[in-house]
């Protein structure tokens, strides 16, 4: 693993993409083949099968370091991460030589099914052998979750540079499913690796900060709902049906409402759009459709509760053509073809374009998003090709502004990686009455100087402290934004909210100055009504 | 018997003496470890610290009523006898060891067991009562040799070099800043913030083996100073002030740095787990060798590393202080 050891050092040590990608074209020049293939499968979120679990291996970690359990899970606590905390506490590593990245993968694939004892004898030994790096590299590869800090966008330039491959055809290579124990690195780059249910990758859009004059003249715009499902693509080639997530995961299955499409829509078709959960003429809320995410089958209850449907947005191939390339605009004319082609009843409509002759009137329209169930609205340039990944100017997400209060700092406790030396994560207090009730928690939105300070004030005014979490005394005030919010029976409040953050910290404000439960209440009944579990996805476009 | 040392508002304190040590409110006399400013603070009356650390101490506390004391001497205050022992932290560094009717009670202040060529090397002190620092207090910080760190160092500096870039190297400018200038090789130039100038200029005044350095001045460029490093504090790197010198190359070197994701919290790629505190095994080694059954433990990992101490036999306890970890503002580590 010396060469991919390497490689994870360089890209660990910048910030730079420059650097990173002059690195990993190097890295593609050079690495042995198969390591090449596996690298490309670690980067784009493909893992080797679990040979050993995280139990097993925190277990044998704190018997070899000679630690009790307890010692192990305060010291994970600090670290954040599972393969580093155990690099670090085994005693030093001292080997110089490693296994290539490829041959660690299949010996430790070869793990799989055999005894416990075996098991371990073998990653003990791997322990004691292997180079610091390449020591916290092989419990990555056990336990995953690889985060090298490069975007799928570098990944492919790198590639390009190395291979002379044009980018985007490189980039809808390598997605769907290639078996990286199984791929060539020149077919993979070739496109003879992934078969015909393969997704392209999925165009994305910025955030508007910025007014919307700002993007110039209103017809040069196609303003659409941004839909709250789960953004999806719908492929139909000769044999071949698939439905792939943003997340390039594969969910066909637990969607079976979509198979009768197969039967309809002709060969050679690609549709970008949102699955959500249909009320008949729109979504139901978000809630509906969460339960059946993680679902890989669905009892038929919630098929007839929370109903898929497939909102189409865009027109990636047809007839078996790239349409990628063309305009926004003939891809939709094309798209409301496709559509209207099709028998009434079928699971999949398209996202209707929204009809605006001035900013002001589009304005009033994204204000009522939430009626609609949808989180504000698209702006797409009509002129605009399919980029792949996100490419600022063309797209944009145009979302309501989120609600926000005013809430006391109730207990702290410190992040996890980044910030295991500070105190990030907080719990909010509201008013009720003479009383606080912690509401919500949020652990993002300030920055890295205010955490600091914060974190400063935390250990000097300590009252209590429950295991990692410390009671601080009821002073400092926030302002907390969130996207949407619930009844729950499960919160003290009675109340979730959807993606709570900080926005500020009031200096300003004392615990006098704080909003009250009343208050939130009063937001609940503007909100869309919704069944009670709080959803917790992160954000899908 | 009251206790030899007990734990009050203003710091640890010594009924016997009459006296604190490195108290954090002003007290009419503290005996102080060392010159960092969490444990030497000002506006006490009078101030006793080893003759090693009172150059420091007072560069930095100006005007102040302090005593110098030789390490291992004896002195009577009131009804206690007190010493001062090498800590190894910091060039002055020490341990307190406080005798009162024959029972002995050691202040480790800050301490490192490992040697570093620079500061007095830390030497274990029999005691009945240990009150040790545990900055590093959990399993997952074990110090690499200190060779091997500072062959590490060096390597970049000189891939730094080799690119036409300047190396700027993040340490705090008291200790460990001059133990960097001490243990690398002479590979180039050593250019210097003029914090850690201030520092290093009295401790070679004191006669501190250290190399030559060269002040960052206006004048003092890459182009004047080609393939040098340059030491500055923590806060300069990635600041105007760094910027003077273009193509550049950063790094920090402190005990955090062997955590990823605290390396990473500075979005500073290049970290050097280099640190003046004991480790996990070096504060168990130097615990086990002063022979105390009660142990006291302070500034740190204090919860878990107390319930470790208790698994493994002691009668252990936990000082709560004003200061932990990156909480004064030039907490070492
Ligand atoms: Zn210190
Ligand atoms: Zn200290």
């Amino acid at each position: 693993m010396k060469t991919f050891a390497a490689l994870f050092a360089a890209l660990d040590s910048t910030t730079r993409t420059g650097e990173k990608t002059a690195v990993l074209t190097a890295y593609f020049r050079t690495a042995p083949e198969a390591d090449r293939v596996w690298t490309i499968a670690l980067l784009t979120g493909r893992r080797p099968k679990r040979a050993v679990n995280a139990t097993e291996l925190r277990l044998w970690a704190a018997e070899v370091a000679g630690i009790p359990d307890w010692l192990f899970e305060e010291s994970y606590a600090i670290v954040g991460d599972l393969a580093e905390t155990i690099a670090l506490v085994l005693p030093p590593a001292l080997g110089t030589d490693s296994p290539s990245l490829a041959d660690t993968i299949t010996a430790l694939m070869r793990l799989t099914g055999q005894t416990a004892d075996t098991r371990r004898a073998a990653v003990i030994d791997a322990w004691a052998t292997l180079p610091p790096v390449e020591r916290f590299l092989f419990n990555k590869l056990i336990t995953g979750g690889f985060r090298m800090g490069v975007a799928q966008g570098l990944l492919t330039r790198a590639l390009a540079a190395a291979t002379g491959v044009e980018e985007a055809t490189l980039a809808h290579r390598l997605m769907g499913s290639w078996d990286p124990a199984r791929t060539r690195f020149d077919d993979l780059i070739g496109g003879d690796a992934g078969g015909d249910a393969r997704p392209y990758p999925f165009a994305l859009a910025s955030q508007l900060d910025a007014p919307p004059e700002t993007l110039g003249a209103p017809g040069d715009w196609l303003a659409e709902w941004k839909w709250d499902g789960i953004r999806g693509q719908l492929i139909h080639r000769p044999g071949a049906f698939a439905l792939w997530s943003r997340g390039e995961e594969l969910i066909t299955d637990r969607f079976p409402e979509f198979g009768p499409l197969s039967d309809f829509l002709p060969d050679g078709t690609v549709i970008d759009g949102e699955i959500v959960a249909w009320g008949g003429t729109k979504p139901l809320p978000f809630a509906a459709l969460q339960k059946r995410i993680g679902r890989k089958t669905v009892p038929k209850t919630l098929l007839a509760s929370a109903p898929a449907h497939f909102l189409a947005y865009d027109l990636l191939e047809d007839a078996g053509t790239d349409l990628r390339a063309a305009p926004l605009s003939l891809r939709r004319a094309r798209l409301a073809k496709v559509i209207a082609a099709l028998p009434p009843g079928l699971p999949l409509s398209l996202s209707p374009a929204l009809t605006f002759d001035s900013w002001d009137t589009l304005a009033a329209t994204r204000a009522t998003a939430r009626s609609e169930e949808a989180e504000g609205l698209m702006l797409k340039r009509a002129t605009s090709v399919y980029h792949a990944g996100r490419k600022r100017g063309d797209w944009w997400k145009w979302k309501l502004d989120p609600w926000s209060i005013d809430a006391v700092m109730l207990y702290a406790q410190a992040g996890h990686g980044r910030r295991a030396n500070l105190f990030t994560d907080f719990t909010f207090g509201i008013r009720d009455g003479n009383e606080l009730v912690p509401f919500t928690k949020a652990y993002s939105g300030l920055t890295d100087a205010e955490f600091a300070e914060i974190t400063r004030w935390v250990q000097t005014h300590t009252l209590e402290r429950y295991g990692p979490v410390r009671k601080v005394p009821a002073d400092l005030v926030f302002e907390i934004a969130f996207e949407g919010i619930q009844e729950s029976p499960r919160h003290k409040s009675g109340i979730a909210l959807r993606f709570p953050r900080m926005v500020r910290w009031r200096r300003d404000k004392g615990v006098a100055d704080i909003d009250t439960i009343a208050s939130l209440r009063a937001l609940l009944r503007t909100a869309p009504e919704g069944p009670s579990a709080p959803p917790d996805l992160p954000e899908d476009i | 018997m009251a206790s030899v040392l007990t734990f009050t508002d203003s710091g640890i304190y010594c009924p016997a003496g009459n006296f604190h040590i490195d108290p954090w409110r002003p007290v009419p006399r503290a005996l102080i470890t060392h010159g960092h400013s969490d444990h030497a603070r000002p506006g006490h009356t009078t101030y006793l610290a080893t003759d090693a650390a009172l150059p420091v101490i007072r560069r930095r506390l100006g005007e102040i009523s302090a005593d110098g004391i030789p390490y291992g001497e004896r002195r009577r205050i009131g009804a206690a006898t007190v010493s001062f022992h090498p800590a190894g932290h910091v060039p002055g560094s020490a341990q307190i060891r406080v005798e009162v009717a024959g029972e002995v009670w050691v202040v480790s202040g800050d301490y490192k067991t490992e040697a570093d060529g620079l500061a007095e090397p830390f030497e274990p002190v029999p005691c009945h009562a240990f009150i040790s620092e545990c900055t590093f207090g959990l399993p997952v910080f074990r110090w690499q040799p200190q060779p091997m760190v500072m062959d590490d160092i060096a390597r970049w500096w000189a891939a730094n070099a080799a690119e036409g870039k300047t190396s700027i190297l993040g340490a705090y400018s008291f200790g460990k800043a001059q133990r960097l200038m001490a243990g690398l090789p002479a590979l180039g130039p050593i250019l210097t913030h003029g914090a850690v100038e201030e520092m290093t200029s009295i401790l070679r005044a004191q006669g501190y083996r250290l190399p030559d350095t060269i002040r960052v001045t206006p004048e003092v460029t890459a182009k004047t100073h080609p393939g040098a490093i340059v030491i500055a504090p923590p806060a300069a790197l990635g600041s105007a002030w760094a910027g003077r010198f273009g193509p550049s190359g950063e790094a920090f070197a402190s005990g955090w740095m062997a955590v990823r994701g605290i390396r990473r919290r500075r979005s500073l790629g290049t970290g050097f787990a280099l640190s003046d505190h004991a480790d996990w095994d070096g504060l168990n080694t130097a615990i086990r060798a002063t022979g105390a059954t009660r142990v006291f433990v302070t500034h740190g990992y204090t919860a878990p590393f107390r319930h470790w101490l208790e698994t493994q036999g002691y009668d252990a306890g936990i000082v709560e202080t004003r200061f932990t970890g990156d909480d004064a503002e030039e907490a070492e580590a």
